[in-house]
């Protein structure tokens, strides 16, 4: 058989202009999947309509600093996007761009010291508190980044099953993702890295879940267990799920996803369809997009200059302003996202 | 990469990777270990036995005189001939060799105090004794797991800060005058319940009654208890809030897990080794701590006996009671390490994957 990596399904190839730097980038194939597979099973609505919406989300921490003066740190500001069923939505970003916070106030877990403001409408409809319990765990699910997230001490067939699932769901769910029965009795601690990832998702899908938040669900996995789980992912997606896979990786973004937003110092700075990344920067809008291009390995291979500014230092107007080369005086006033070429920007001048 | 990899195949293609490898694993870690601690525990039996040895010798109490009295009439003769018989007089390597031998075939020697045999003033007192420290452990165990994990999980709440304040305030008050406040508080001034001993004063043995024994035990128990559990409630509660952080909690939380279903699935689970960990181990401050409150209660336990002992130059006796109380602690100890060898699954089970 041959590479048929999980962009295939839209008849893109992985591979970027440039070539990337996936040793096992498979060339332009498009797949038996077709949109056939997209019948918009999901209830409430079609595949490609938004389930998960965040309009100006914003995240605010209140900080205890010496001498007891509390002060306030936004982490994650004017942030908007949507997720759509059928289809997989990276995020990506550097350290500290805030991927993990979006997920958290999504799932409504961050700790008890955080505020968000803005809203967040789950299939039309606004999420609460009480309607983010009632759905955590059974609509919405979070895919964790390693085994670390089981509980040492918790045989893998209840964890699996978890407080929501039962013992027939568990089985079920062992057997779709090829995991040995006997697995149920070991203890995280004794689950191969491949095992692990299958375990983890096999406990996100028990529930048969609308949308899914992955954090990093391929953090240091090899090349073929990454697509061993992006295979499961696009799946997931096919069946009508929305997903949103958190990543550093920007290849495997590429690979993967449908549509990408860019995370840049707790915003959005642009979210464009996955084929213009593959295209190379020229498709792009952002300065940062093209930066992230440019730094990619089989690229330019030119890191960006500067650093990312940390939540108690942005800069007034844009917040890449410092690290961009076409900064205009305009660049220090409100900048709001808007459409260009079928993606969103938020940067003054892009075209 | 030449892998199949097909988005749309099911991952049962591969199926499970090395499924041979699942570990039916006996879990024998930790014989050696074990093996270990024994020898260890005869090492400390040892250096514990030549300890109490050297000091008893060496105190300025005359066991001859605390033996017959100060006032006796007995002539010098008699007096050489008593010692010659006790081998007093023999150097020292001979004297504990002697006793180690003896001990060796069961044989403890005479008390001088109670002018009975060792073993006997032992197993009676340390009844006694084990009756208060196994309820004041339990009790202690108990509450203060169950305090640290309230006050764990309402970190910075009212019973949180008040509870710390009361094991902070614990663990820098000496036994001695926690046993004096409650003695003085319930017994003296609320008279509720006796001001010592094991049994009411003037009963004959025979007539003593089960409600008797516990009515004289209420008082040393709770003192006991109160002294011994502050340990365990930091202990639990630092843990807590250690687990609350972790990324298992986290994920548990994102999966939809109520407060009650995080303590009952996964906390307690993974507290109560440590925690049972802890309270084996702990064998010697509650030793020290009995030793104390049988002497501010004048419980007839083997604390009151040390203290008597010592008094009297005892030496038969007090050797008798360090051997007991080196091994009570090295049995807790032990008993530490073989739980967690055979509890824990990740020191239990193998690993089926490398
Ligand atoms: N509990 C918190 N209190 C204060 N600040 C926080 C807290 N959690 C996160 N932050 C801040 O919010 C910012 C975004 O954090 P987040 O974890 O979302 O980053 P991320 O994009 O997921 O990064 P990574 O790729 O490293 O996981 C960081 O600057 C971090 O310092
Ligand atoms: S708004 Fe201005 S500073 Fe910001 S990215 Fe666009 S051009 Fe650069
Ligand atoms: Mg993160």
């Amino acid at each position: 058989m041959r590479d048929m990596m999980s962009a295939g399904m839209r008849g893109v190839s992985v591979v970027t202009d440039g070539g990337s730097a996936r040793p096992d980038g498979g060339s332009d194939q498009t797949g038996g999947m077709s949109a056939g597979m997209r019948d918009g099973k999901a209830p409430g609505g079609e595949n490609g309509g938004p389930l998960l919406t965040a309009r100006e989300l914003s995240v605010e921490f209140s900080l205890y600093r010496k001498g007891l003066s509390q002060t306030r740190l936004t982490a994650v500001r004017s942030l908007s996007l949507d997720a759509r069923r059928g289809e997989i939505l990276a995020v990506i970003g550097s350290s500290g761009a805030g991927k993990s916070l979006l997920a958290g106030a999504i799932l409504g877990i961050l700790p008890a010291n955080a505020l968000v403001k803005g809203e967040l409408l789950y299939n039309g409809e606004v999420l609460t508190p009480a309607s983010q319990r009632q759905y955590r765990g059974t609509e919405i699910v979070l895919i964790p980044q390693s085994v670390d997230y089981l509980d040492p001490l918790m045989r893998a067939g209840k964890q699996v099953a978890g407080a929501r699932g039962d013992k027939k769901g568990q089985r079920e769910a062992f057997k779709r993702y090829g995991l040995d029965p006997r697995a149920e009795r070991m203890f995280p601690f004794q689950l191969s890295g491949g095992m692990a990832r299958r375990m983890l998702i096999a406990a996100a899908v028990i529930t048969k879940p609308q949308l899914i938040v992955a954090d990093e669900p391929t953090a240091g996995l090899d090349g073929e267990l990454a697509l061993e789980t992006l295979r499961h992912f696009r799946q997931l997606a096919d069946g009508g799920a929305a997903i949103l896979l958190i990543t550093h990786d920007i290849d495997l973004a590429l690979a993967a996803a449908d549509r990408i937003a860019v995370f840049y110092a707790g915003t959005v700075v642009e979210i464009a369809p996955a084929a213009d990344f593959r295209q190379g920067k020229a498709a792009l809008r952002h300065p940062y997009s093209k930066a992230l291009i440019d730094a990619l390995p089989g690229n330019a291979f030119t890191p960006i200059t500067g650093t990312q500014p940390p939540p108690d230092h942005l800069p007034p107007g844009c917040l890449f302003a410092d690290r961009c080369a076409g900064r205009r005086p305009a660049c220090d006033g409100e900048i709001a996202p808007r459409a260009l070429r079928g993606g969103e920007v938020k940067c003054l001048y892009a075209t | 990469m030449s892998g199949a990899v097909n988005i749309t195949g099911a991952a049962g293609a591969d199926g499970i990777a090395g499924a041979d490898g699942i570990a039916g694993a006996e879990g024998i870690a930790g014989i050696a270990g074990i093996a270990g601690v024994v020898a260890r525990m005869l090492l400390l039996l040892f250096l514990v036995s030549v300890l109490t040895f050297v000091l008893i010798v060496n105190a300025p109490i005359d066991p001859l005189i605390s033996y017959i009295g100060a006032e006796s009439t007995l002539s010098p003769a008699a007096r050489e001939d008593i010692a010659r018989h006790w081998g007093l007089s023999d150097p020292l390597p001979e004297r504990y060799l002697r006793w180690v031998g003896n001990i060796a075939q069961g044989d403890f020697g005479m008390s001088i105090t109670y002018k009975r045999p060792v073993i006997q003033v032992i197993r009676e007192r340390f009844t006694y004794s084990l009756a208060l420290m196994a309820l004041a452990w339990a009790f202690s165990g108990l509450l203060g797991y169950a305090a640290g994990i309230w006050a764990g999980l309402r970190k910075g709440g009212l019973f949180d800060r008040a509870i710390k304040l009361f094991c902070l305030v614990l663990q820098s008050a000496p036994t001695f005058w926690l046993g004096l406040l409650i003695l003085s508080v319930f017994s003296v001034w609320l008279g509720w319940f006796p001001i010592g001993m094991a049994a009411p004063a003037g009963k004959l043995a025979a007539e003593v009654t089960l409600s008797d024994r516990i009515h004289h035990l209420i008082l040393p128990v709770c003192t006991l208890t109160v002294v011994s559990a502050g340990k365990m409630v930091l202990f639990t509660r630092q843990k807590l809030i250690e687990i609350m952080d972790s990324d298992y909690i986290l994920f548990a939380r994102a999966r939809g897990e109520s407060e009650g279903q995080l303590v009952f699935r996964h906390i307690l689970r993974n507290t109560a080794l440590p925690a049972v960990t802890l309270q084996f181990s702990s064998f010697s401050e509650l030793f020290g701590g009995m030793a104390l409150a049988e002497t501010v209660f004048s419980y007839p336990g083997i604390g009151t006996a040390t203290a008597a002992a010592a008094l009297n130059g005892d030496a038969p006796l007090l050797l008798g009671i360090a051997g007991i109380s080196a091994l009570f602690v090295f049995s807790g100890n032990l008993t530490a390490n073989i739980l967690y060898s055979v509890v824990d699954p990740r020191l239990r089970e193998e690993k089926s994957y490398v």
